[in-house]
């Protein structure tokens, strides 16, 4: 293990000012993949556990959590390393969580037990389980972090659990499906994916979190079969302006504009793309492609797709290191 | 650790307007008196079709709760002499949505039986075209595929692989004649070439003697020899007489297509793709085994119900019908597109899935097949084709 890791800590020190690591969990593969967001260049492949779906990071940019799911639990992985230093309880199946702004607690979407377990970072510890509807999927955090949004994939529902008492406040049905569930940073607006819908629900979020559907954005493409519009990941950019949509098997990444709610563009990204992160300055924003296992990485300015990265098996999800000082 | 035990109250007052609905269903299954299958795979459960309910009931609930609204199904299995009283026991005590499993003309006299009560039938088992056709009901909604829907299914594949001649053997009794027929037509609507076919005689013989695999190897090779060449053998064996031991016997090397080989299914319990991992999963911890075809259609069926019930939250027949009829539904049912329902004969739109008994080697409808409304119904009996009027 010495050589591996004075090697991998060399590469760390030669990194530019401004290289993040881009971290993405590979389903199939049981990895997770690093890429250097200077060079794009694949850092390395560490062993993640069984089936790695959803992956975050810590505020401070130190450690990495992977949702193992057929492990039922969540590995923590040292950012720097790539050593796993513990794990957390996480209930079964757990795919995708979100984390507290502060860096504590998580909170996780337990796709086979239709629960939310909020899990203390800290202690190692479950706080609570909230039941909702049939396999939670997407997990969203209010700005202010007062509501945690779950999306249930066969109920069709997002559920709005309270932070404080970890009680479930609202329910709005959607469209088939729903995959993703995105706040803007200001709080105003969440964005909600129906991947079999085909469409985006946009709710305006009011002073006290209270949800109100004022809209559903839909999609479509000259020459790719309506059905294959599947809208998965969904990104925003810090000022609202521009939404960023994977459309899964369409391979296409849609680009809406934040305040009339049209959608502008569509970028071809590669195949089945679900999954995406920004890079903390938001010049990248970078896509999981299951089907052709690479990830894109699309210039956010220009709204083009510069580079393909090939990756492990089945990429899922992706998260990239904050700026490290 | 706390558990949140939020009450059905709370959950209640959440979801606004929501009104308390009691949901009740039934699924009756008419087991009839039937051989064992060829292979011991195959073998019957006895919970078969009623598994997919259970799960259903909870997937139901689970959304339920949100919303104030609970479901109960009833499970039913009965001989065929017994399936009259049974269903009227049903419908005096008030279940006015039914699934039912049973052969077509014990769905049909059921399904007119059901509707002097006004209820609504779906149809999880019986793929005839006549059920779909002239012998359509207005409270008749088909879940399970057609044998055109199948047998197209299999012939696109076929054409899209560019194995154009095809040669068929069929079995001998009533279902397997209606099903070598929904190939030939498949056949002709798709330009491929039918090269020939001959006939399986159903003798009663015996299928799963100890020397019955050194009788197959010999003879089924010299019953194929005369077959003029083709690419694809199809094999139209309903009454599971023959079919499995097809493949490996032939006089020359070809692929087996239709009851054995690469068989239409619409689920199997190999399929991973559009989260059906977690449909696998929920069901086998429930049921302690793989999923069958019945099984989904039942889960799916009921499904149905429980969508049109959280979108209008009415459970009475008529409002179920109206709206799983109209544009408005739509629902997810793991095969990567939203399943509906053809508003001429009450056929759910569904992608067929291509199964080898270890993987889903393709789905149809295939690339290219087009269709001015959606590529799904160039698999079955289209608008155009459609006899049936109960739905005009």
């Amino acid at each position: 293990m010495k050589p591996l890791l004075s090697a991998v800590a060399l590469i760390a020190l030669t990194l530019p000012a401004h290289a993040n690591k881009v971290f993405v969990s590979n389903e199939k593969g049981n990895t997770i993949t690093v890429i250097d967001s200077d060079s794009w260049e694949v850092l390395t492949e560490f062993q993640a556990g069984n089936r790695p779906r959803g992956i975050t990071i810590s505020p401070d940019g130190t450690k990495v959590y992977v949702c193992a799911s057929d492990d039922d639990t969540v590995r923590v992985f040292d950012a720097d390393t790539y050593e796993e230093l513990y794990t957390l309880p996480s209930g079964p199946d757990p795919e995708l969580f979100v984390l507290h702004p502060s860096g504590n607690p998580l909170y996780i979407a337990n796709e086979d037990d239709n629960l939310v377990t909020v899990t203390d970072t800290e202690t190692r510890t479950v706080l609570a389980e909230i039941p909702v509807g049939v396999e939670p999927e997407g997990m969203g955090i209010s700005a202010d972090a007062s509501f945690v949004v779950n999306t249930s994939e066969t109920t069709n529902m997002a559920h709005f659990i309270s932070t404080d008492d970890f009680q479930i406040k609202h329910n709005v049905l959607v469209d088939q499906r729903p995959r993703y569930a995105q706040y803007t940073a200001d709080g105003t607006r969440l964005y909600v994916s129906s991947e079999i819908g085909g469409t985006v629900s946009v709710m305006d979020i009011a002073e006290d979190g209270t949800p109100e559907l004022v809209q559903k954005i839909g999609f479509e493409v000259p020459g790719v079969l309506p059905e294959w519009l599947q809208p998965v990941g969904v990104k925003v950019t810090e000022d609202g302006s521009r939404v960023f949509v994977a459309l899964g098997p369409a391979n296409r990444v849609a680009v809406i504009d934040g305040e009339s709610l049209e959608v502008i563009d569509y970028i071809i990204v590669g195949q089945r793309v679900w999954q995406m992160a920004f890079t903390p300055d938001e010049q990248f924003l970078v896509t999981t492609n299951g089907n052709s296992n690479d990830v894109t990485v699309i210039d956010v300015e220009a709204e083009k797709a510069i580079r393909t990265i090939q990756v492990g098996q089945q990429p899922w999800g992706v998260v990239v290191q904050p700026d490290m000082n | 650790m706390i558990r949140i035990l939020a009450t059905l109250a709370v959950l209640v007052a959440a979801a606004g307007s929501a009104a308390a609905v009691e949901v009740s269903a039934a699924v009756l299954r008419i087991d009839y008196p039937t051989l064992a299958p060829i292979s011991r795979y195959d073998a019957v459960p006895e919970d078969m079709g009623f598994a997919g309910a259970a799960l259903a009931d909870q997937d139901n609930a689970t959304t339920g709760q949100f919303l104030g609204h609970s479901y109960d199904t009833r499970t039913v299995a009965v001989p065929p002499e017994e399936a009259d009283a049974a269903l009227d026991d049903l419908l005096s005590e008030g279940v006015g949505l039914f699934v039912i499993l049973a052969q077509a003309e014990d769905v049909t006299r059921l399904t007119d039986r059901a509707s002097d009560d006004g209820a609504l039938v779906f149809n999880a088992a019986a793929p005839d075209k006549g059920l779909r056709q002239e012998g359509c009901r207005a409270n008749l909604l088909h879940v399970a595929p057609s044998r055109a829907m199948l047998a197209d299914a299999v012939i696109q594949f076929a054409g899209w692989k560019k194995w154009d001649r095809l040669y068929m053997v069929h079995g001998s009794n009533p279902s397997d004649l209606a099903l070598a027929e929904a190939y030939r037509r498949a056949v002709a609507k798709f330009g491929l070439t039918l090269v020939g076919e001959q006939v399986f005689e159903d003798t009663g013989g015996s299928r799963r003697t100890d020397s019955g695999t050194t009788q197959v190897q010999r003879q089924l090779p010299v019953d194929l020899q005369e077959a003029p060449d083709h690419d694809v053998l199809i094999a139209a064996d309903a009454s599971d007489v023959f079919a499995p031991y097809l493949t490996y016997h032939q006089w020359t090397p070809r692929a087996v297509m239709g009851s054995a080989g690469l068989r239409p299914v619409s689920f199997n319990p190999a399929l991973e793709a559009w989260g059906a991992t977690q449909f696998q999963r929920r069901f086998e911890d429930l049921a302690s085994r793989y999923v069958r075809e019945e099984d989904y259609a039942t889960w799916l069926a009921l499904r149905v119900i429980g969508e049109a019930v959280t979108r209008t939250g009415a459970a009475d027949p008529d409002t179920v019908r109206d709206y799983v009829l109209s544009d408005a539904f739509e629902l997810a049912a793991f095969k990567g597109q939203a399943v509906t329902f053809r508003d001429w004969n009450g056929q759910m739109r569904q992608p067929v899935l291509l199964f080898d008994g270890r993987l889903t080697v393709s789905v149809s409808p295939q690339d290219g097949y087009l269709h001015q409304v959606s590529p799904l119904d160039t698999l079955g009996i289209d608008r155009p084709e459609s006899s049936c009027t109960a739905f005009q």
